[in-house]
């Protein structure tokens, strides 16, 4: 996979991962052009579509769109299925996920993606494990932070 | 230091968090560029604070700015800053910016080497986790270099997480560094086999994605994959498996057959749509081969398609499918045609396409004509040009398939082309017009129905051309005008024509067109003269003359090089033929032998296939060279230049019989050399005959039973009517020959005759297209052509996997330099400007059961340890680095990795001091006494100490003996054991890169107190951003300017010497000139220098 993306109905990006590095120009072109093809596309339509020398699977939940970007040979239907696994995953985390979850804890959103996908590739297909992961990558934030309270940071505890 | 946290926190309570950033972006919804530029600034103050909780907010910040397109590439540095805090939460959000923001082109990425490769050996597995993930997004390829080996030791971590993490980024790494492949290989392969599900399915991952580039060196690991594939049940691994199955195939075809059950099965089991689909693509070219062909299969496969992917949603797939069995099996997709022709309808462009993609393989005679009219419909209806174009290439590329074998009409051909130059605003005329020239070329007998066609095209001209600008279609009157031309003998109106080219709208057209347009109206001209004088229409023949000589000249005056060239030579020519005719001398004949002969398409490559013969040998001279034969080669060239342009000047109105015979030959010479002159074929053969007689003219024979028609009037469709009118008749006929065969062959083979009436085979053409197969020229040789791209970037893992690896192909093993201050209060503040590091030979200590033989090796590689008795292996690496806050210590740290199966402890390092440097001793111990490593080693553990050393003087490199002891305890007891080593102590070790910029560095050097020295290397090949890199990579300096090949750097050392470097690269070469305040430190950091350099 050569990228991730999502974005909403109104063509603002909420999510955007990059499998193989490239400029920060060439990216917005890519990002610009893409949502304008995807967000033009009726609800029918099908959920492949060929652009540049890329395949692009999307697929609409609700007001956002995911959207990753694959090569010629890649299977779009496992691409499709990743994405409705990530959605899963991003739901089980925060609870029947919306937008504004994703907008307000969009680094927990990549955390999240980071550990499914890795390099454009799957990591794990467990569910269980990706969560599990992420709980304790939390856990041990949390025991990073528990100790700082104000107070203690003034050194007056 | 109180009052300054104090004051840090509550700052932070009144900074803004992530969440007040996101809430205050959509409250500003008016002004929101006002308002981020405003957070940005508050972003900077932040991050200018020590506080790296601050610092991390700010990063977090940044990274959401990011994602909605404001540029953060200036804060590389504190992301590198926040990268490397010591706690995990922000060590995350340090490595999830990177990754977001971090390209090949972030100069500071470098610096991040050590910092990474101490999260690497983090004993925290999520450091480890989350330094993999973000490395896996921005790595490049000196990452890649310095990192595989680590990345390598990895992959047997104990813990799956890692171990998956590892796997998979090996792919990123094979990619930017390929030499890394062989040497991981064998435990990749291992992983293959791992017992956690997950590092299972990322070891299939990388070993399918890397097979599928490169599968030939990969059919040995053919029979595990297949032990995988049936055993496994998880369908993302299965659907790796398959697909890798589907590159193995075509180069081991036993393995076809082998696979055929077990995917059938598969495709009649599995309920997931993706595996079912992955299933049919691999299993389709398999059954291409004729052993295994069961049409019956196919056709389940393919009504099984039909009915799974042909929802909306997956029509995409279908068709894509379909494509694929296309090429196998025809005849089982045809039968959808219908389906695949309303797929053109589909508003998805995508669909559109690969429907169309599809027709081009199901075109036959039969159908041909249909499709097409079906196709040249949808140009009408298309809306966007990009689909039309799409529209237009595929009716010509599915007409002109395989030398037109499926048309059996080229007038109707010739017609669809004609009409398709009626869409506005394609790029493709260009394409039309090869076509037309091709086919006028090729099928002779179409040349008069072309011919009167093209007419019709040069007539209505100013349809076509009228808007020049943007539209290409007017190349259709390149091949109008050169048909026209060249086969004026099939013209009826050639006066109507030749005048329709002489309009003054034509000089609106592009040059090259305004130029094939001159050469052929001579052409023309030559025949009507010739018909004039046949006729003894005396009067007419001048009178044509006269139109020629009154319009020419508009072409004359053409600013297009080759036109004007063309028309000034032609208008003498006429001039001359003019004066002739006054004289009542017949010219006719002497004109058009200068077009006289045959043009024989030539195949693209014909030239590059004569075999050159023996004994020639092409870069002989044939004369010796002239002495100044660069003057000679200008000459005639400016000598010709000299005279055209006197005569178009002065219209030289008298020319001789030489001067016309001269300029014939040149003009032969032109026609000849001349690109444009015969577009399809780049080495024409056209036969010249000097002599010709009027027997070898044509004479022109007007057949009124070509249908004319108004341009602008569809009349393709005619000529499907009229086709099937033919088709019938010569069915009928077939018809009565076979009823006489019937009776002859009483029935024999009767129903093997009545299963072909309907085929293909039987329509025959009714016109047929000439020179297919003489356009190779005699014993032309079969090439091979080398489709591959060079540039492809998964073309350098094309590695044979089978071989031994070689010792020169071990992976860079570098040697540790970074270090954090001894616990000092404030870790958590990054040390970045330090965090660069030395790779050298890994001082590997060893200790082994021996052999006489290895003993030597290890010798060789300055191994201390010399054998004695062995029980287990110990490798320690160490990394030097100056101590900022002290400017007489340097911190070593030590990576200790136990290599044996048993439990080191008791571990003790002592050093003897030099005069110069000391290892800094707790208070009370003498200078005898070791210092003890605080931990111990279980097996296959490695763990990091730290050692603080005083120096007195920096200006030298240094090397200090030492001793490690240790008490080795396995089941047998325990032994004590020493080892011997060396440290050295590089000046540049010494150094701390510190940014400086070119103000502060051009005052540096004006100030005149540094001493100056400089060194030269030759045989440099690398590149000079490499060489940079190396430079401040080994010898921790920073680049402050770069122009060219030429930059300027500095380093500081840890008491405050200023080093600038000048770096200049030439030819092969690079010199090295540097500044210092102190000289021997100069020398000797440019000695370490030379020594780096000059093994690049």
């Amino acid at each position: 996979m050569r990228f991730m993306l999502l974005f909403s109905r109104q063509g603002k990006l909420r999510l955007q991962k990059w499998y193989l590095a490239s400029s920060e120009k060439e990216k917005k072109k890519m990002v610009r052009e893409l949502m304008q093809v995807v967000l033009a596309r009726k609800p029918k339509m099908c959920s492949f579509l060929e652009w540049r020398d890329l395949k692009v699977v999307y697929k609409r939940y609700a007001s956002l769109y995911f959207c990753c970007a694959i090569e010629g040979q890649d299977n779009e239907l496992i691409t499709l299925e990743l994405i409705h696994r990530y959605v899963e995953l991003l739901d089980k985390y925060f609870g029947s996920v919306c937008e504004l979850d994703i907008i307000f804890n969009f680094e927990k959103a990549y955390f999240i993606l980071d550990e499914f996908l890795m390099g454009g590739e799957i990591q794990d297909t467990s569910k269980k494990s990706v969560l599990k992961a992420i709980e304790q990558a939390d856990l041990l934030q949390e025991e990073d932070e528990s100790p700082r309270s104000v107070l203690e940071e003034m050194g007056l505890a | 230091m109180a009052l300054k946290m104090v004051k840090g926190s509550i700052d932070r309570m009144f900074d803004k968090n992530l969440q007040d950033l996101v809430r205050g972006i959509r409250n500003h919804k008016e002004d929101e560029a006002k308002y981020i530029s405003q957070c940005i600034d508050e972003i900077k103050q932040e991050l200018k604070q020590d506080n790296i909780a601050v610092k991390a907010n700010a990063v977090c910040k940044l990274t959401y700015l990011q994602m909605l397109g404001y540029d953060i590439s200036w804060a590389a540095f504190n992301i590198i800053e926040v990268m490397s805090a010591s706690k995990f939460t922000f060590k995350r959000i340090g490595y999830l910016a990177a990754s977001q923001c971090f390209h090949e082109g972030t100069d500071v990425i470098m610096l991040t080497t050590n910092q990474i490769r101490k999260d690497l050996s983090s004993p925290n597995q999520y450091d480890t986790g989350v330094a993999l993930t973000g490395l896996s997004c921005f790595v490049t390829p000196d990452l890649a270099r310095d990192l595989a080996n680590d990345i390598m030791t990895l992959m047997s971590h104990t813990k799956p997480y890692i171990r998956k993490k590892a796997v998979l980024i090996m792919y990123k790494v094979f990619l930017k560094y390929p030499e890394s492949l062989r040497p991981a290989f064998p435990r990749l392969k291992e992983k293959l086999e791992d017992p956690d599900p997950g590092v299972q399915s990322a070891a299939v991952n990388v070993i399918c994605e890397l097979a599928r580039r490169n599968p030939k060196n990969y059919l040995s690991l053919a029979p595990l994959f297949f032990k995988l594939m049936t055993s496994s049940t998880n369908n993302w691994v299965l659907i790796k498996i398959i697909k890798l199955f589907g590159a193995l195939t075509p180069l081991e075809p036993r393995l076809g057959k082998k696979l055929i059950e077990p995917l059938t099965n598969l495709i009649h089991s599995t309920s997931a749509m993706s595996l079912l689909y992955e299933c049919v693509n691999t299993v389709i070219p398999i059954l291409k081969s004729p052993v295994l062909a069961r049409n019956n299969t196919v056709f389940l496969y393919v009504e099984k398609l039909y009915f799974v992917f042909f929802p909306p949603t997956v029509k995409y797939l279908g068709l894509l499918a379909m494509s694929k069995i296309l090429k196998t099996h025809p005849k089982s997709v045809q039968s959808h045609k219908d389906l695949i022709l309303q797929c053109l309808d589909d508003k998805d462009e995508s669909i559109r396409l690969r429907a169309l993609d599809l027709l081009y393989g199901m075109v036959s005679k039969k159908n041909l004509m249909e499709i097409v009219k079906k196709l040249m419909i949808h140009v009408d209806k298309a809306e966007g040009t990009t689909y039309r174009d799409e529209l237009l290439t595929k009716i010509i590329d599915i007409c002109s398939q395989s030398n037109y074998q499926y048309i059996t009409n080229f007038e109707w051909y010739i017609s669809i082309l004609v009409e398709l130059t009626r869409l506005e605003g394609t790029r493709h005329g260009h394409l039309i017009a090869a076509q037309m020239l091709d086919v006028a070329i090729r099928v002779k007998a179409i040349r008069k129905f072309a011919v009167s066609q093209m007419a019709m095209l040069l007539d209505n001209a100013h349809l076509i051309a009228s808007n020049t600008q943007r539209n290409g279609i007017c190349e259709v009157l390149y091949a109008a005008a050169w048909i026209c031309g060249e086969f004026s003998d099939h013209l009826e109106e050639s006066n109507q024509t030749l005048e329709a080219m002489l309009r003054p709208k034509v000089t609106t057209l592009p040059g090259h067109i305004q130029a094939v347009y001159v050469q052929n109206m001579v052409k023309l001209y030559a025949s009507i003269l010739q018909q004039k004088e046949q006729a003894g229409e005396k009067e007419a023949a001048q009178e044509i003359t006269q139109l020629m000589i009154d319009r020419l000249p508009q072409f004359v005056q053409s600013a297009d090089l080759e036109v004007q060239e063309r028309a000034s030579c032609i208008l003498q020519l006429i001039k001359y033929i003019q004066k002739l005719q006054i004289k009542e001398v017949p010219v006719a004949e002497e004109v058009i032998a200068l077009f006289a002969g045959e043009l024989n398409p030539v195949a693209p490559k014909a030239q590059k296939k004569v075999p050159v013969p023996e004994g020639l040998d092409l870069d002989a001279w044939i004369n010796e060279p002239p002495s100044d034969s660069e003057s000679e080669d200008e000459k005639p060239r400016t000598i010709f230049h000299d005279e055209e342009q006197r005569h178009s000047r002065h219209r030289q109105p008298e020319i001789d019989e030489e001067e016309l015979a001269r300029r014939r030959e040149v003009r032969k010479q032109e026609q000849a050399n001349n690109p444009f002159y015969i577009k399809s074929s780049p080495s024409p053969q056209k036969q010249y005959q000097d002599t010709p007689g009027v027997e070898h003219i044509p004479v022109v024979q007007i057949d009124l039973s070509v249908p004319l028609k108004v341009p602008g009037m569809p009349m393709s469709d005619q000529y499907v009517k009229l086709e099937e009118e033919r088709r019938h008749k010569q069915k009928l006929e077939k018809d009565k020959k076979k009823k006489k065969q019937k009776k002859e062959k009483k029935g024999k083979h009767r129903r093997h005759n009545s299963l072909h009436t309907e085929s293909d085979e039987d329509i025959a053409p009714a016109q047929h297209v000439d020179i297919i197969t003489e356009e190779m020229p005699e014993n032309a040789l079969p090439s091979d052509e080398d489709d591959k791209d060079p540039n492809d970037p998964y073309k350098a893992l094309d590695i044979d996997l089978d071989k031994p690896l070689a010792d020169s192909e071990k992976l860079p093993v570098q040697r540790h330099r970074n270090a954090e201050n001894l616990k000092s209060p404030d870790t958590e503040a990054p040390l970045v400007g330090k965090k660069s590091k030395k790779p050298k030979k890994k001082e590997k200590k060893h200790k082994e059961k021996e052999r006489e033989k290895e003993k030597k090796k290890e010798r060789e590689k300055k191994v201390t340890e010399e054998g004695k008795k062995v029980v287990c292996v110990l490798s320690a690496t160490y990394d030097i680095q100056g101590n900022l806050q002290n400017d007489s210590q340097v911190t070593v740290s030590v990576i200790f990795e136990n290599k044996s199966t048993s439990f080191l402890k008791s571990m003790e390092l002592n050093v003897l001091d030099s005069l110069n440097a000391k290892m800094l001793r707790p208070e009370g111990s003498s200078v005898h006494d070791g210092i003890p490593v605080p931990f111990q080693l279980p097996p296959g553990i490695s763990n990091e100490a730290q050692f603080v050393f005083t120096l007195q003087s920096i200006v030298m490199a240094q090397k200090l003996k030492g001793t490690l002891s240790f008490i080795v305890k396995n089941d047998n007891g325990s032994t004590h054991e020493k080892l011997d080593f060396k440290l050295h102590f590089s000046c540049a070790s010494y150094l701390i890169t510190t940014p400086c910029y070119s103000d502060a560095f051009a005052k540096l050097l004006e100030s005149g107190d540094l001493h100056m020295s400089s060194i030269k290397v030759d045989g440099i090949s690398i590149s000079f951003q490499h060489l940079l890199a190396k430079i401040c990579f080994y010898h921790h300096f920073s680049v402050v300017e770069r122009v060219d090949s030429c930059a300027s750097m500095y380093s500081r050392s840890i008491q405050g010497h200023h080093v600038c470097l000048l770096v200049k690269k030439g030819e092969n070469s690079v010199s090295v000139d540097g500044k210092c305040n102190d000289s021997t430190l100069l020398s000797n950091l440019l000695d370490e220098m030379k020594e780096t350099l000059s093994k690049c």
